[in-house]
């Protein structure tokens, strides 16, 4: 009790001292390290690199490989349902999404498609979370159920301490979080022994297989196109990953990117 | 004293309602102590010895939640050479395979309600929807 | 004082009895959806929050509302409301526990509601809205209860209560400040991401809850004998036009951004609103009565609140009041919060009609509300009662 209250005290404190230390300068380039300026900028700069030397997982997704083969996202999202006893829903109402698939102009509404090539317009994308750097899920939560894990930048949920108020799903901009409306067990077709499912009023979302990671195995939709190149997964962090090869190679879009939330999966269209 | 008719009788009545749990489970088997049904694979290893998991397993599972899921702490536990990855499914369960004869034996002799299960799989729940891989 | 609850007419009993229905189906309705989940609600995964949180956006405001009566009588002085700051106090009294129980309606775990004070989240604007909700009642029960106490006693209130009674004005504006950056801090959601939601909730507030407290003004004077005067009904008909116009203005500025940047994004929720929104070759227009039906009610009762006859007139007055207050529940209580959630995040429209289950839940809460309204004026009428007679 005492420690919970010492607990608070420091957050209360800290919160303080975090309103009084609002950054002075804001930098107009998204990226770290290249903005130059005052001191000030400077001394943020080192915040930045510092910060950066966390593992960020994130990940690309090679649309071109998915167009050639609609069938490897029908085994990946099969593959992700299997993995956490994903509840299948017959109505749109109640339905419980980790990783699914739309079509280009619902995953980028903010993407011209007007005059968009014929092919875009039939592909379906897969889509999932973000695991955005600046989460604006984990800033709603009222209670620190879903946070963002420091260790490796997994947006995560606890469930056991949801109290599904779903200020959540109304804060994300990817509509990447669903609600228990009710008990998901009659809906879920297969159970696997090493992942438990959910209870009726908790919100649930894509938690990069943070289960998977910990025994070394890939997530479970990376390990359905292995092979194919279609998910490239790793740590955005390491400038010496696979991930960040392609990134530097080939042309990638996040998905709204105006609204600052530096989301960690990227698009090859 | 007046109404002694009335109050004496009413008075063991009383003091009879009020030890109505003491003499009830001396008369009937609802006293018993519980006896919890050990791994039925015959394990004898635990994580902690069975008197501190006997009196802090509750607590144990709460810090274990909190590695798992908050603090990114997957330990992979191994204990008498089988490894298991840290939590209630893949590791306890694995040896204590039994919810309503382990688990619940004492639990309902306590009148203590999990709600574990509404989320966690006991491996009796698994195979009724067994899953292909 | 609590006795006075005990003793009245035939009416007051039947009237608490006829309340007391209602939330009983409201209880009835309550278990089912604890027991089975929220998927008796509307509610969906596009929607996801419906008429419980609309309810509850709207009744904070109930509960702002009545600072506008202690802000007259203790800043500036104006003794007319010096009888009904009382009926304002107890009007917030029943409305943040309408929130409170609204709010533990729509939890998908209430059980677990108390991890808000657990894990107390500086970064989560609920955590404030939580705190200052729970302060502003308990103000209002304290200073409420000081004040009538004072006044049975024919006695000037104690002076320590003033220093809660200044707390409790800024407070007042600060529980429906906390509460429209629920909104319009999510940056996904176009329609909400405007910094006028907060102004536009405290006009409506400051014009909805005192029409309110006319309108239970009225009844009183009918049934209980109670007469707030001329002077201070039409001071609060002076308020109640001044707030209900700048809502109205407010709204009208967000209408112009909309329809003059032409950005297809602020303009959907307002064509969803008033003129139904086309997609996929699907009109979706569900709320547009409900927004017309604001439109025509908010300015034909602000035109008939500036008649002088709402001066004299109680029935004219009455009748203004009510299609006021109705129009900015629709405006509030039905249309911001499921207006939001137009388009979904994924471009697409989803509409949102409430269940009989949700309804009884909803009806209850209402009941509850009007309930715990009715014996806070019971007391505070028989104190009045109480000391005209000596």
């Amino acid at each position: 009790m005492d420690k919970q209250r010492r607990k608070f005290l420091k957050i209360a404190g800290a919160s303080v001292v975090a309103g009084l230390g609002v950054p002075v300068i804001m930098k107009l380039s998204g990226e770290p390290a290249h903005a130059a300026g005052g001191n000030a900028a400077a001394a943020k700069d080192t915040l930045t690199k510092e910060a950066s030397k966390a593992v960020r997982l994130g990940m690309v997704i090679d649309m071109r490989i998915f167009t050639d083969k609609p069938e490897l996202l029908d085994d990946a999202i099969s593959s992700c349902i299997n993995a956490h006893n994903v509840p299948q829903f017959p109505d749109k109402k109640n339905e419980i999404k980790w990783l699914w698939k739309a079509p280009f102009k619902n995953v980028f509404p903010y993407h011209s498609s007007s005059y968009a090539s014929k092919k875009i317009g039939k592909v379906d994308f897969a889509v999932l979370c973000n695991h955005c750097d600046e989460p604006p899920c984990v800033r709603a939560c009222p209670t620190q159920a879903t946070f963002r894990a420091e260790s490796n930048g997994i947006i995560a949920m606890d469930m056991h301490r949801c109290i599904g108020c779903r200020f959540c799903m109304a804060a994300c901009p990817y509509g990447a979080r669903s609600f228990n409306y009710q008990d998901p067990r009659p809906y879920i077709t297969k159970y696997n022994n090493e992942f438990p499912t959910r209870m009726k009023g908790v919100v649930e979302k894509c938690n990069f297989c943070a289960e998977r990671l910990a025994l070394g195995q890939e997530p479970a939709c990376v390990e359905a196109c292995q092979g194919t190149g279609a998910i490239i997964f790793g740590d955005l962090n390491d400038p010496g990953s696979e991930l960040r090869a392609v990134l530097d190679k080939e042309f990638t879009i996040q998905r709204k990117p105006t609204l600052g939330t530096k989301p960690s999966v990227f698009y090859i269209v | 004293m007046y109404n002694k008719g009335i109050i004496i009788p009413g008075l063991l009545i009383l003091v009879l309602f009020v030890t109505f749990p003491i003499w009830f489970n001396g008369f009937t088997t609802a006293g018993d102590l519980p006896k919890p049904e050990l791994p039925p694979g015959g394990e004898k290893e635990c994580v902690m010895p069975a008197d501190y998991m006997r009196a802090n397993h509750m607590k144990l599972l709460n810090e274990w939640r909190d590695n798992v899921i908050r603090d990114g702490n997957r330990e992979i536990l191994e204990i008498a050479g089988v490894k298991y990855p840290k939590g209630l499914q893949t590791a306890c369960m694995k040896c204590h395979t039994q919810q309503e004869k382990f688990c619940d034996s004492c639990h309902i002799y306590v009148a203590v309600e999990t709600n574990c299960w509404e989320c966690h799989l006991t491996p009796d729940m698994a195979t009724s929807k067994e899953a292909t891989h | 004082m609590i006795e006075k609850t005990l003793k009245g007419k035939p009416a007051y009993w039947i009237w608490l009895a006829f309340l007391g229905m209602f939330m009983a189906i409201g209880a009835a309705c309550y278990i089912r959806q604890y027991n089975i989940g929220l998927s008796l609600t509307g509610m969906s995964r596009d929607v996801s929050w419906g008429l419980y949180i609309s309810q509850f956006t709207f009744l904070v405001g109930g509960a702002a509302g009545g600072v506008m009566l202690l802000l007259p009588y203790y800043i500036h002085n104006f003794k007319e409301f010096g009888r009904i700051t009382i009926l304002g106090e107890f009007m917030a009294i029943a409305a943040i526990i309408m929130c409170l129980m609204f709010i533990m309606a729509d939890l998908g775990q209430p059980m677990r509601a108390l991890n808000v004070l657990l894990y107390p989240s500086p970064q989560s604007i609920l955590f404030y809205d939580a705190i200052v909700l729970n302060a502003y009642l308990y103000i209002n029960i304290l200073c409420g209860w000081v004040i009538l106490t004072a006044e049975r006693k024919q006695v000037k209130p104690p002076k320590w209560i003033y220093f809660f009674i200044y707390l409790s004005i800024p407070l007042a504006i600060s529980i429906h400040t906390v509460t429209a950056m629920l909104y319009c801090g999510l940056g996904g959601r176009h329609f909400w991401l405007t910094a006028i939601i907060a102004p536009r909730f405290l006009a409506s507030a400051f014009a909805a809850g005192p029409a309110l407290i006319i309108i239970a003004c009225l009844i009183l004077k009918r049934v209980a004998g109670f007469d707030a005067g001329r002077k201070a009904m039409n001071k609060l008909v002076t308020i109640i036009i001044y707030a209900a116009i700048l809502n109205m203005f407010f709204v009208g500025l967000e209408l112009f951004v909309g329809y003059y940047s032409n950005i297809p994004g602020h303009k959907h929720a307002f064509e969803y609103l008033f003129f139904g929104l086309e997609h996929n070759g699907h009109v979706y227009n569900n709320l547009v009565p409900f927004m017309w039906g604001f439109v025509v009610l908010g300015f034909g009762a602000i035109a008939v609140l500036l008649t002088p006859a709402a001066r004299k007139n109680d029935l004219v007055l009455g009748l203004g009041c009510g299609a006021l207050f109705l129009a900015f529940w629709l405006d509030k209580g039905i249309g911001f919060v499921l207006a939001g959630f137009v388009p979904t995040p994924m471009y697409d429209v989803v509409e949102y009609i409430p269940t009989a289950n949700e309804i009884g839940i909803t009806i209850g809460i209402w009941a509850t509300g009007l309930f715990v309204v009715t014996v806070l004026y019971k007391i505070a009428i028989g104190v009045e009662h109480e000391v005209e007679k000596c």
